[in-house]
């Protein structure tokens, strides 16, 4: 109807209740889905033994695979049930996940966090884009793909890979 | 023969309440931590999962800064080091621990002072604006933290007449009229409060952010890795562990061996190992619910912990 | 024989001062060095035999001082503050040697140190008015020349002298009017005289001469207010100087208090000692307060010096309070830790001043936020300003921590259950006393870390090479004193006994009961230090092991690489990117803003063209002392204001002048008629 205003949207209030929290642990609801048995486990899954630290860098990337990789930590694909965990420094890690094509800005902070990284170490390219530049291939800004600046051991292939494909190659590393 | 054998067994008991509270501080950071992710509405990690996490990090290598020093190497080692006499002469799962007669209150908040400060020096030589302003930040927590600390420390000795450990908690078993009287109630929350000052939880600090202008404790450890950082974790959950091990014997000591022999000794650990999860649970849960406190609202914070414990001091006075 | 310690201490004080005096360059700071340890270990001897057998020393002679004769009379308590003086003067000469080549070789400075600690080592020996007021003079001035020793033309230094002469003589005058009250009441001047009459003295004079005697001697320990000189005198006196008067010379100020209190007025009423409580408590806050944010280095030593003397302060007072209202066990306790502060205090405050004499050597600065990286450049300086730096903040093993729980088992056992008003008051003054222990420890880890620890942060600091092996060694002895007195503090227990047994009437015999641990007699309190030093070394050995353990099982060990530092991918780091000192102290200062209230000064310069455009921007933040700004001077200026006014009366006319001879002459002869 002309002239009329439109209802404000009342956001939704949960109730923070003692009892609210007890019956949530004691009966959890949890969102994640169950994603099957493990793959199998790589020449890596040994020594890790079911626990990968994970330092994320985005070299230039859109923000898609970004998207993706916060997903899959996630409630519903929960990467951090098998062991995978993000940590803020390099020297945490074990693993370093790069997202996006690397641009000429990045290229040096990129190959300075490989550096701070201590042994045995590994790199994971995540995104069309990061394995070889993807959409961005040849633009002015673009230094190259991520193998172009440090060693990469492992590529999730997709533009954006599905948070479950994601996983899969975590799942791969930690052996769980 | 028997002093030998005596020997031995005090050794063993020591070294039994090392082991268990080196097992259990990883153990119980993961069910903290699946609580968490519970509430969250995720599966979350399963609880064993820091102790994968240090059995991996001691394969990996040690890294050092270009110009550090051997402080920054001893940082990790003397914090599990005073983590260690502490389990091992505190009253946890026993209540006449090995040399524990001697075991003062006021030797072990300094003991883990101790701690504190090596990790503190040691952030400071990384020569990184991180480790200093993690540094910066746990040392005017812990110096605002200390009065508090200290005066429901004197509030809960002085009706006892006395500071030692074992004998304070011996009290609570003895005469629980003791524990619910308002000056040890009292001071046990003021102790709380301090006690997640001092090993970083919510609302002080949050233990699993990666914004580094938001870290305290995490902003000092940010350059060790391998071995070194498997120690700070390790001591880490260790000081939670023991702290929360003293709350619960000197709220609930029921459980807690008060005779010698190994069956009362294994009793004392399984009562201290429910007590703790009981207690870590309920600061988990408490945690999900609190957003963390900005840097310049915490002299508040332990300010009120000041005022609760001198008023548990003054009424342990007028009382007496 | 004993007898003669005294003398020989006084005879090779004399003789050193004349060879600093006469020698040439090479041989005056060694042979001075040399005859002022053996006044210095006479004065050792001396007062072990005191302490060991209990009876005192007693020389007296009218040569000396031929109108009142000197007496010297040695007792416990003094032998305590002797060997005390004694092994930090052993320790500051030694570091002299090396400093020599540096500065404090001139003639009046190699004749100067030698009477400064004969002076020292003597005052607690004094039995007269005479004889205590003569020494301290002594000591005072020869501390005064010493202040000026290097840098005499630095405007900074002249005015810390001018500072330091002007209230060491205020002080001296309170306690000689203190002292001369007590006397001329008592009719003689020998403290023994006095003691004897103490009893009969008017409350008003016996309350009198406390309060002055507080105020002169409080002024010399460094108690707030009275304490303005000590952070202005100390960091310009040159090293070895610093640490004789930081280690050895404010002691002297708790002696005096003791010495008058107990010695000879024979104790108080409480309300006393609760006005020495407070004292302490004000000085250890602010002193602890303005050493955390201080930046200079000497200068936070100093107010930690002020923070020491407030902890000791603390003991004293509650010794007398307890003593006063009749638990004499109690008081015998509270006086032991009193004194074992000031051992400790001298222990570990020798050693860091030394230290910190070593850096401003090496570096040519004292400004902490210029220092850095030294731990890898100066190893032992470094080590022995760690260890220092951990005893001050009362960590185990070292000997802080005995001291600082004996004072917390004192308060703890000791409280009158009368009064609610002391219900509320110890509860806060145990918090004010953690408080100062955590600012200490935040203190100190400002100045271990960003003093020696990182990246050196100035040209100055990164050439920097360790000092001469006399100066390493001077500052390690006393180090090395911190660790033995923290692990066995058994040694001197028992001596510091026998000096409270003097003092505290009805005393056990062993309070602090120690063998393997200490143990409180009639109380309930232990503590083992040996044991738990044992117990961090026993599980640092096991920590290492089972990370070596751990690496070997879980796989192949990787050698451990050095690298630049994580800086989160800068290309560039830098070390002024590292934290400073004021960075550092800067939550501290926002938290007690009000108490600190720094100076801060803005100053925005636009440009010419615009008043839109802004040119520069400065800012300049610094942090006073809160009392000298507005207690001192104001009084400062309202004294030179009373003179600029009273200077009119003299404008240079002579008939202005022949005018008030007449007035003065009409006022005689009216009053005379």
């Amino acid at each position: 109807m002309r002239g009329a205003r439109p209802e404000p949207v009342r956001p939704a209030t949960a109730r923070v209740t003692l009892r609210a929290a007890v019956q949530t642990i004691l009966h959890p609801h949890t969102a994640t889905e169950d994603l099957g048995p493990p793959p199998p486990p790589g020449p890596a899954s040994r020594r890790l033994a079911g626990s990968l630290q994970i330092r994320h860098v985005d070299a230039g990337s859109c923000n898609g695979c970004e998207l993706e990789i916060t997903s899959a930590f996630g409630p519903v694909y929960d990467a951090e049930r098998f062991g995978a965990r993000l940590v803020a420094s390099p020297r945490h890690a074990d693993a370093l996940v790069v997202t996006g094509p690397v641009t000429r800005n990045m290229a040096g902070p990129l190959a300075k966090t490989y550096d701070a990284m201590p042994e045995p170490r590994m790199v994971i390219a995540v995104g069309d884009c990061a394995h070889d530049c993807g959409v961005f291939r040849g633009g002015y800004g673009v230094e190259g793909a991520v193998v172009d600046v440090v060693p990469v051991d492992m590529a999730v292939p997709g533009c954006p890979p599905h948070p479950e494909a994601i996983v899969r190659a975590l799942r791969g590393l930690t052996g769980r | 023969m028997s002093t030998v054998a005596g020997a031995v067994a005090q050794v063993a008991t020591a070294g039994a309440q090392v082991v268990a509270v080196g097992i259990g501080g990883p153990v119980l950071v993961g069910a903290m931590r699946k609580v968490r992710c519970r509430i969250e509405g995720r599966v979350g990690p399963p609880i064993g999962q820091p102790l994968r996490d240090l059995r991996k990090l001691f394969a990996k290598q040690r890294m050092q800064p270009d110009r550090s020093s051997w402080v920054f190497a001893a940082g990790p080692v003397v914090l599990v080091a005073t983590a260690v006499v502490i389990a091992a002469i505190a009253p946890l799962a026993t209540d006449g621990p090995p040399l524990g007669r001697t075991t003062d209150f006021f030797a072990v908040v300094f003991v883990l002072l101790l701690g504190s400060v090596f990790l503190a020096l040691a952030a400071l030589d990384t020569g990184t604006p991180f480790g200093g302003m993690g540094s910066s930040r746990a040392m005017t927590i812990g110096a605002l933290a200390e009065p508090a600390l200290l005066v429901a420390l004197l509030a809960m000795s002085i009706p006892v007449r006395t500071s030692n450990l074992p004998v304070l908690v011996r009290s609570g078993l003895d005469h629980p009229q003791l524990i619910a009287s308002p000056e040890r109630i009292l001071a046990l929350v003021s102790f709380l409060v301090v006690i997640l000052a001092e090993s970083g939880r919510l609302p002080v600090d949050n233990p699993e952010t990666h914004l580094e202008l938001t870290m305290i404790h995490e902003a000092m450890v940010l350059e060790y890795s391998g071995p070194d950082l498997a120690l700070v974790t390790l001591g880490a959950s260790m000081r939670l562990t023991i702290l929360l091990g003293l709350l619960v014997n000197l709220l609930a000591p029921w459980g807690i061996a008060d005779r010698p022999g190994a069956a009362a000794f294994a009793v004392g650990l399984a009562a201290l190992a429910l007590k703790v999860a009981v207690a870590g649970i309920a600061i988990a849960t408490f945690e999900v619910f609190t957003a963390k406190l900005r840097l310049f609202r915490l002299p508040e914070l332990l300010a009120g912990a000041f005022v609760l414990a001198v008023v548990a001091a003054v009424t342990a006075l007028v009382v007496r | 024989m004993s007898d003669l310690s005294l003398v020989i201490t006084a005879a090779a004080g004399c003789v050193a001062a004349a060879a600093g005096g006469a020698l040439p360059a090479r041989t005056r700071v060694p042979v001075a060095v040399l005859l002022t340890w053996v006044a210095c270990g006479a004065g050792l001897v001396g007062a072990v035999v005191v302490l060991r057998t209990g009876h005192p020393l007693v020389l007296s002679t009218t040569r000396v001082l031929p109108l009142t004769g000197a007496t010297l009379v040695l007792r416990p308590l003094g032998a305590v503050f002797v060997v005390v003086t004694a092994v930090v003067a052993v320790a500051a000469s030694l570091s002299w040697l090396g400093y020599a080549g540096h500065g404090l070789s001139t003639r009046t400075a190699s004749a100067t140190v030698p009477i400064f600690v004969t002076s020292m080592l003597l005052v607690p020996a004094a039995g007269s008015v005479a004889t205590f007021v003569w020494l301290w003079e002594l000591m005072a001035i020869a501390s005064l020349v010493l202040v000026l020793a290097d840098q005499r033309t630095r405007e900074q230094t002249r005015s810390a002298a001018q500072w330091y002469a002007v209230m060491t003589h205020a002080g001296a005058a309170a306690i000689l009017l203190a002292l001369v009250l007590v006397s001329g009441h008592a009719g003689g001047q020998t403290f023994a005289a006095i003691r004897v009459h103490a009893a009969h003295l008017p409350g008003a004079v016996r309350s009198a001469a406390f309060l002055l005697a507080v105020v002169g001697f409080g002024s010399k320990a460094g108690a707030v207010p009275l304490h303005v000189w000590l952070p202005k005198a100390h960091p310009e006196a040159p090293g070895p100087v610093s640490a004789l008067m930081s280690g050895a010379m404010v002691n002297l100020g708790i002696y005096g208090i003791v010495l008058v209190g107990d010695q000879l007025l024979g104790g108080g009423p409480a309300w006393w000692w609760l006005v020495v409580s407070a004292l302490g408590v004000v000085s250890a806050l602010f002193g602890a307060l303005h050493a955390a944010t201080s930046t200079d280095l000497k200068r936070l030593l100093a107010y930690s010096t002020t923070d020491s003397m407030g902890l000791v302060l603390i003991g004293v007072g509650a010794s007398g309070l307890f003593a006063s209202t009749g638990h004499p066990a109690v008081a015998a306790i509270a006086l032991v830790s009193a004194l074992l502060l000031v051992v400790n205090h001298a222990a570990y405050k020798g050693s860091l001043f030394l230290s910190a004499g070593s850096v401003q050597m090496a570096t040519g600065t004292r400004d902490l936020d210029q220092l850095g990286g030294l731990m890898r450049s100066m190893p032992v300086t470094g080590g022995v300003f760690v260890i220092g730096g951990l005893a001050i903040a009362a960590l185990p093993p070292l000997n802080g921590f005995v001291g600082e729980w004996l004072l917390f088992q004192s308060l703890l056992h000791g409280l009158p259950t009368s009064s609610t008003a002391v219900a509320i008051a110890v509860p806060l003054g145990v918090g004010a006393l953690a408080l100062t222990g955590g600012l200490t420890a935040a203190a100190f880890v400002k100045a271990i870390g960003v003093g020696f620890l990182g990246r050196p942060r100035s040209p100055g600091a990164a050439a920097a090479r360790e000092v001469p092996h006399t100066m390493q060694a001077g500052a390690g002895l006393l180090a090395a004193a911190c660790v033995v007195l923290g692990v066995v503090p058994m040694v001197v227990l028992p001596a510091l006994e026998r000096a409270v047994a003097q003092v505290v009437a009805d005393a056990p015999a062993r309070g602090v009961t120690s063998s393997v641990d200490l143990r409180l007699h009639g109380l309930r309190g232990e503590l083992a230090p040996g044991l738990l030093a044992v117990g961090l070394a026993l599980s640092v050995v096991v920590v290492l092991g089972f990370r070596r353990l751990a690496e070997r099982r879980f796989y192949l060990r990787l050698p451990v690489r050095r690298a630049e530092p994580w800086g989160c991918g800068r290309e560039l780091q830098t070390a002024r990117m590292q934290y400073t000192a004021t960075s550092f102290a800067e939550p501290l200062q926002q938290v007690f803003d009000d108490v600190l209230r720094p100076d801060r000064d803005l100053t925005v310069s636009h440009l010419a063209e615009s008043r839109y455009y802004t040119e520069k921007i400065a800012v300049r933040t610094s942090i006073d002392d809160v009392i000298e700004r507005d207690l001192y001077r104001p009084a400062i200026s309202a004294v030179y204001g009373w003179g600029r006014w009273a200077a009119r009366l003299q404008n240079g006319s002579v008939h202005r002048y022949l005018a008030y001879g007449l007035v003065a002459l009409v006022v005689i002869l009216v009053v005379i008629v």
